[in-house]
């Protein structure tokens, strides 16, 4: 609206989030900005506010002010299933997966998809070889080969690839915004440089991804814009081409401080 | 067997060390991780044969039927045992949930003149409602699914002989429907009775609805890992509160076999029903931790019970050892699940 924003609009969009638990602020009035297509790295020390943030993002939990707002329209989610239908996915650190099944029953966990006629609708049986058929195909899709076996059990795979798993769960069904949350920390190098490769693949197909971690290297490497908190607030918002590494630690840490906007 | 194939990977060390995620060892545990149900049924095909050869008898079609009818009541109870040990519960008042609709079925029909299907279907009913109550203990009061369900083994058993005066039912007074189960079907020289029928296909039914709906996928999801399926979007609550209250209503499935089984409404028959259920649960390779093992093995692990029993007693062994034997199996059951679950660590 204004003159110099030649900048996208954003898709994601939070204003002023607080969230209290009793006399602990975890947010004191946090703006976040998603723009279409970017990688957009949220850093900060233990506490800073990053955890909340993210839950707030994604429905898993509720702030108790401020407001959301997704292409533009106000959204409010109560539990993340909410999130999860407005095309918000997210990368558990944990995984969320089942490690007792096979790749395909992880990739459509709880959005099962039925047969089709009488035997989908009545008996409820669900679609097996169509899900497998395009697990593998998805799968294929991210260039995540090293998976022989879509059958396999998620507990026999390797962290990596249980972490590729997980993230392309969530590019299959996250339509506006992918959430990864601390998704290199239990990985070894390759690993994680392939985790980072599928992050790129996300962003050149269009899709936003929001990234936390503890590595800077990692967001620094990914990240187009990286968001700073500390103590519950943005301290600031930079450009990994315009900031050093050491500059955004001072930053976290409270050592130098910026004006919030990059 | 585990012994024999580790002496077999010392021999060749070297062999073992190259290709260290093939040896012999762990490929048969990958073999067993992936096909629970494979152990038992070599075990009861085994066992089958050794007593066919200690007594000719065995095999022969009267006694294979007699094993079947024997082992109905504690198969067709497992099948909801398994339902809810996959969700890493266990339900400790299956029995006295299966008394318990028995009475309600036969005090129905005997004392208040129900007719005989309306008798059953209230027992039915009766039989979710226990489960339910189980359900709602363990996945809203979030009471642990043993302390849960033996508070209301004492209950149910209580309100059973409470309600049926602690008197039995003989078969003459109850109506058709209710003793249909114990009908005898003959095929060829087998003897076998709708009891067993009415197990089998609770059996059939829901090994189907366990592997391909999406009910039976959250079942296994919750038990491998309540919290990352509740992220993936499941609704875990619900889950356990609904694979309680189907275990009810097989247990009260359960009641209307035992009945033509005994030949009445005894409420103090199916008493070493709780733990047995258990038994052929575990024998059958379902891991007690929930989330993994199938079906079809409980049917198994039941068969392997009735066979050692029955095997044994032909072969004059003492009721005593029997149970002994029993106790070695159950032992190596959980022992071989511990060692096969260390895949995944």
């Amino acid at each position: 609206m204004t003159g110099g924003s030649e900048l996208p609009a954003p898709i994601l969009e939070a204003r002023g989030l607080v969230k209290t638990f009793g006399h602990v602020v975890g947010l004191n009035g946090v703006n976040l900005e998603l723009r279409a297509g970017e990688v957009l790295g949220v850093i900060g020390d233990n506490g800073a506010g990053k955890s909340t943030l993210i839950k707030c993002l994604t429905g898993a939990l509720v702030p108790d002010e401020g407001t959301l707002s997704l292409d533009g329209s106000p959204v409010s989610f109560r539990r993340p299933q909410d999130a999860r239908a407005a095309g918000i996915e997210t990368v558990y650190q944990t995984l969320a997966l089942a490690p007792a099944l096979d790749i395909a029953s992880n990739l459509y966990l709880g959005r099962e998809q039925r047969r089709a006629g009488v035997l989908g609708t009545w008996l409820r049986l669900l679609d097996n070889s169509g899900m497998r058929r395009s697990a593998r195909a998805r799968l294929t899709e991210l260039g995540i080969a090293t998976v022989q076996n879509i059958g396999q059990a998620v507990e026999t795979l390797s962290g990596g690839q249980r972490q590729a798993i997980a993230v392309a769960r969530a590019a299959t069904f996250g339509s506006r915004v992918i959430v990864l949350d601390e998704p290199t920390a239990a990985l070894g190098v390759k690993e994680s440089n392939q985790v980072l490769a599928l992050i790129r693949d996300l962003r050149g197909k269009g899709l936003p991804v929001i990234l936390i971690s503890h590595n800077m290297p990692h967001v620094f490497d990914i990240a187009d814009r990286v968001q700073i908190m500390r103590l519950g607030r943005t301290a600031a918002v930079v450009r990994p081409q315009t900031c050093t590494m050491e500059e955004a630690v001072a930053i976290m840490t409270g050592a130098k401080q910026v004006a919030i906007e990059a | 067997m585990a012994i024999t194939q580790a002496a077999g990977a010392d021999r060749d060390p070297a062999s073992a060390l190259s290709k260290r995620n093939q040896s012999p060892l762990s490929s048969v545990q990958s073999i067993l991780h992936r096909y629970p149900a494979l152990t038992p049924l070599l075990v009861l095909i085994v066992a089958c044969v050794v007593f066919g050869v200690l007594n000719g008898r065995f095999m022969s079609p009267t006694n294979l039927s007699l094993v079947l009818q024997q082992v109905a009541v504690v198969g067709a109870l497992g099948v909801g045992q398994t339902i809810v040990v996959l969700t890493a519960g266990i339900d400790l008042s299956v029995g006295a949930s299966m008394i318990l609709a028995q009475s309600v079925m036969a005090q129905m029909a005997a004392a208040h003149g129900v007719p005989g299907v309306f008798a059953l279907l209230i027992g039915l009913f009766v039989g979710a409602a226990a489960g339910a109550l189980n359900g709602i203990l363990v996945s809203r009061i979030k009471l642990p699914p043993f302390i849960a369900t033996l508070g209301t083994l004492s209950i149910f058993t209580a309100i059973a002989l409470i309600y049926s005066s602690d008197q039995s039912v003989d078969s003459t007074q109850l109506p058709d429907v209710l003793n249909w189960t114990g009908t005898i079907i003959k095929v060829g020289s087998f003897r076998i009775t709708t009891g067993v029928l009415v197990m089998l296909a609770l059996y059939a039914v829901f090994s189907v609805v366990l592997r391909n709906t999406a009910w039976g996928r959250h079942i296994y999801a919750t038990g491998d890992d309540a919290e990352a399926a509740a992220l993936a979007g499941i609704r875990v609550n619900r889950v356990l509160f609904s694979a309680y209250a189907v275990a009810g209503v097989i247990f009260a499935i359960t009641a209307w076999v035992l009945i033509g089984r005994v030949g009445a409404a005894d409420p103090n028959s199916g008493t070493n029903a709780n733990l047995d259920s258990i038994t052929a649960v575990v024998i059958g390779g379902t891991s007690l931790f929930g989330g993994r093992g199938v079906l079809v093995g409980t049917l198994i692990g039941a068969l392997i019970v009735g066979v050692f029993r029955n095997g044994l007693s032909l072969a004059g062994v003492q009721d005593l050892y029997q149970t002994l034997a029993v106790g070695v199996l159950i032992i190596s059951a959980v022992g071989l699940d511990q060692w096969i679950r260390k895949v995944g660590k």
